[in-house]
């Protein structure tokens, strides 16, 4: 494994706005590139590098390192991170378990870490921190919102299915936490399982109305794919994670009309977001995920803090991070008393524009939706 | 729990089992006549699902896909035979490991030079998409049905020809004395590429057929691979019949242990820590049944006493 160091020049010389504190600020990105969740790893990062260039602002620099989905790693990176390359602000990574792992120990070190992707409970609770932002969504954010789409469909008997682990309860309770109806089951599953021929059969003999399920990733394709093909017809419902554009196009058909809930997506009427939907699919010929502008987020949230404080001065930094003062893609977004996003969620609906499947919004489920944890976080 | 929900369970087992046996099969062979420890093998498996992704997409025909994939992986397993694993069967297994567990880096970052990182698309038939319904009212997945049944007849057709044919005698052979059979004539290198191939062929087949229902992306060999070990050991290494019941043993109970357990610990304690603690514990089953077969029968079940 290679350290890839990518020193950012900017191309093109643009206005000065951002030359009033041009302090070199580094950042350390571990995220996953290999195995198989790179696909998330590479959306963020990929986001994360068009803020950057696109920004012109040449005193980011940023180094990548690939932590394989393993803790174990990640945490050997972030000490590699903090000690010999001594960067400024974390970020990168995409999994609850290894956020975990690595997320109180940087910000002990008065480190930043800006979060791109997981947002676990403890770290928006109990473990909060004032060094620690999360640009994307508490855990729970996504499937409350699914929760309060059920109810407004009037599902009455959800089966609920995750894996096991930390995002996966907390999916669970974020759905349940809104969702008013009867539990009929609940199913956790090894993390990684790709076949869920076992859990399917359970589904179709439980009498279920909707099926609640949270499986980022390969799992969500095995598990869609199978479950298109058993003829169980009980509606599927679930956060965006398995339905992401990396992997629709995995799943093909048997995702059609599948509804989920999101707090981006490509079609969100801002200019923010046309921008960065436009500059991606030129930068990286593909469409952006959610995941890409989590990351594209998070880089210009650095970006505009940068404008405004040195990161050698924490507590200007901090407070500059803090106001979130840039545009985020996904419309208005600002920071609760934890940290944590404060931002609408929407319901998507899988759809095929030509030959490419896609989401397309179809309601809001919720307004400025901020999270359950800020009362046992301490700040 | 009825008991239409419990044999379409079994079933759902029995295609897991089959599947195991599809990369067992060779795995076992491979240690039982070359005795290497071949770790790339998951490789060959994931080759099998590209190369079957990749035609499909051209084709549309996924019964030239899975030609393909079986075509691919065996192709992919000669060259790595006669490149790299030729060169390690006089070493102990440590090297074994080592150069094989290079490969799988490989050939993963191969992969993903040549593919991206993102999962590629590969969907089952249009003439197996639909359930059929068996006697005893089940509802069963007729691409899940297929893959049992050409699972068992690989499985008798390698019955027949290891225990049936010259070829086959000559393997087993192999297996007893490898010093004897080279003295006998027969060309023992030509003999070994020819095991090795037909390992890679079917976990490359085996790669296509789960590929169709799971997902087509780097690293998905590598935890089929470490079940097909807990196969081959339980069975009995270098046992084709030992791979056969080692697999369905360890696909029926990964999954009545996943459907069971949570049950079983819900009848005693509160449901959403029974889920969790039932849930955690059929992770392990298949290890616990490993332990337990080791205990009573250290060689496997169908291994030869060293």
């Amino acid at each position: 494994m290679k350290l890839k160091t990518l020193a950012i020049a900017a191309a093109l010389s643009v206005s000065t706005a951002i030359t009033a504190y041009a302090e070199p600020l580094k950042v350390g990105m571990i995220t996953t590139l290999s195995g198989g969740g790179a696909g998330l790893g590479i959306d963020v990062r990929d986001g994360f590098m068009l803020a950057i260039k696109n920004s012109g602002n040449s005193d980011v620099e940023v180094v990548i390192e690939d932590d394989q989905r393993k803790p174990d790693i990640a945490v050997q990176l972030a000490d590699k991170m903090i000690q010999s390359e001594k960067v400024d602000i974390l970020t990168g990574i995409i999994w609850s378990n290894l956020a975990i792992a690595v997320v109180p120990s940087a910000t002990a070190q008065g480190k930043f870490y800006l979060s791109p992707n997981a947002g676990p409970s403890l770290l928006a609770g109990k473990a909060c921190h004032q060094n620690y932002f999360n640009v994307a969504w508490q855990n729970d954010n996504l499937p409350e919102a699914a929760g309060q789409y059920a109810n407004d469909t009037g599902f009455r008997n959800s089966f609920l299915l995750a894996p096991n682990y930390p995002a996966g309860k907390d999916m669970i309770t974020g759905y349940k936490r809104f969702y008013k109806g009867d539990v009929n089951n609940e199913i956790y599953t090894k993390l990684g399982q790709k076949d869920y021929a076992a859990e399917i059969a359970q589904i179709r003999a439980s009498g279920a109305d909707s099926v609640f399920f949270f499986l980022p990733g390969g799992m969500g394709i095995g598990f869609m794919k199978q479950y298109a093909a058993s003829g169980v017809d009980i509606p599927l419902l679930g956060p965006a994670f398995s339905f992401d554009q990396g992997i629709l196009q995995a799943v093909g058909a048997a995702a059609m009309g599948v509804k989920n809930t999101s707090q981006w997506n490509k079609d969100i009427d801002n200019a923010a977001n046309k921008k960065f939907v436009e500059a991606f699919q030129s930068e990286y010929d593909r469409l952006p995920s959610l995941y890409a502008s989590q990351g594209y987020d998070t880089a210009n949230l650095i970006l505009s803090a940068m404008g405004k404080a040195s990161v050698k001065d924490a507590d200007a930094f901090r407070a500059a991070l803090k106001e979130a003062d840039f545009d985020s893609v996904r419309g208005s977004f600002s920071f609760a008393s934890n940290n944590h996003p404060v931002q609408d969620i929407y319901v998507r609906e899988v759809v095929k524009e030509g030959d490419v499947f896609t989401n397309k919004l179809v309601a809001k489920s919720m307004t400025g939706h901020s999270n359950a944890y800020t009362g046992d976080c301490s700040m | 729990m009825t008991i239409t929900l419990f044999l379409e369970q079994i079933l759902n087992g029995l295609q897991f089992g089959v599947m195991l046996f599809l990369m067992a099969s060779g795995l076992t062979l491979v240690f039982g006549v070359m005795g290497l420890i071949n770790l790339a093998h998951g490789s060959l498996f994931m080759v099998g699902a590209f190369a079957a992704a990749t035609i499909s997409a051209w084709t549309g025909s996924f019964i030239l896909a899975l030609a393909a994939a079986l075509a691919a992986a065996a192709i992919a397993g000669v060259f790595m035979e006669i490149l790299v694993i030729r060169r390690l069967y006089g070493r102990d297994h440590l090297d074994q490991v080592l150069a094989t567990f290079a490969l799988i880096l490989i050939f993963s970052e191969g992969t993903r030079w040549i593919f991206g990182s993102f999962p590629l698309y590969l969907d089952t038939p249009q003439w197996l998409s639909e359930p059929v319904s068996l006697p005893g009212g089940i509802l069963y997945p007729s691409y899940r049905l297929a893959i049992i049944i050409i699972g068992l007849v690989i499985a008798a057709g390698l019955f027949v020809f290891i225990s049936r044919t010259r070829l086959g005698i000559r393997i087993r052979a192999g297996e007893n004395d490898r010093e004897m059979i080279a003295a006998l004539g027969v060309d023992i290198s030509r003999l070994y590429t020819f095991v090795f191939a037909l390992g890679a062929g079917l976990a490359g087949l085996a790669g296509a057929l789960i590929g169709a229902i799971q997902s087509v992306q780097v690293g998905m060999g590598e935890p089929v691979l470490i079940l097909a070990f807990v196969v081959i050991v339980i069975g009995g290494i270098g046992s084709i019949k030992g791979a056969l019941i080692g697999s369905i043993l360890v696909g029926l109970t990964d999954t009545l242990g996943r459907f069971l357990l949570p049950i079983a610990f819900g009848s005693f304690m509160e449901s959403s820590s029974a889920t969790l603690i039932g849930s955690a514990i059929s992770s392990m089953a298949i290890y616990l049944l490993m332990a337990v077969i080791l205990l009573v029968r250290p060689q496997g079940l169908f291994g030869s006493a060293s």
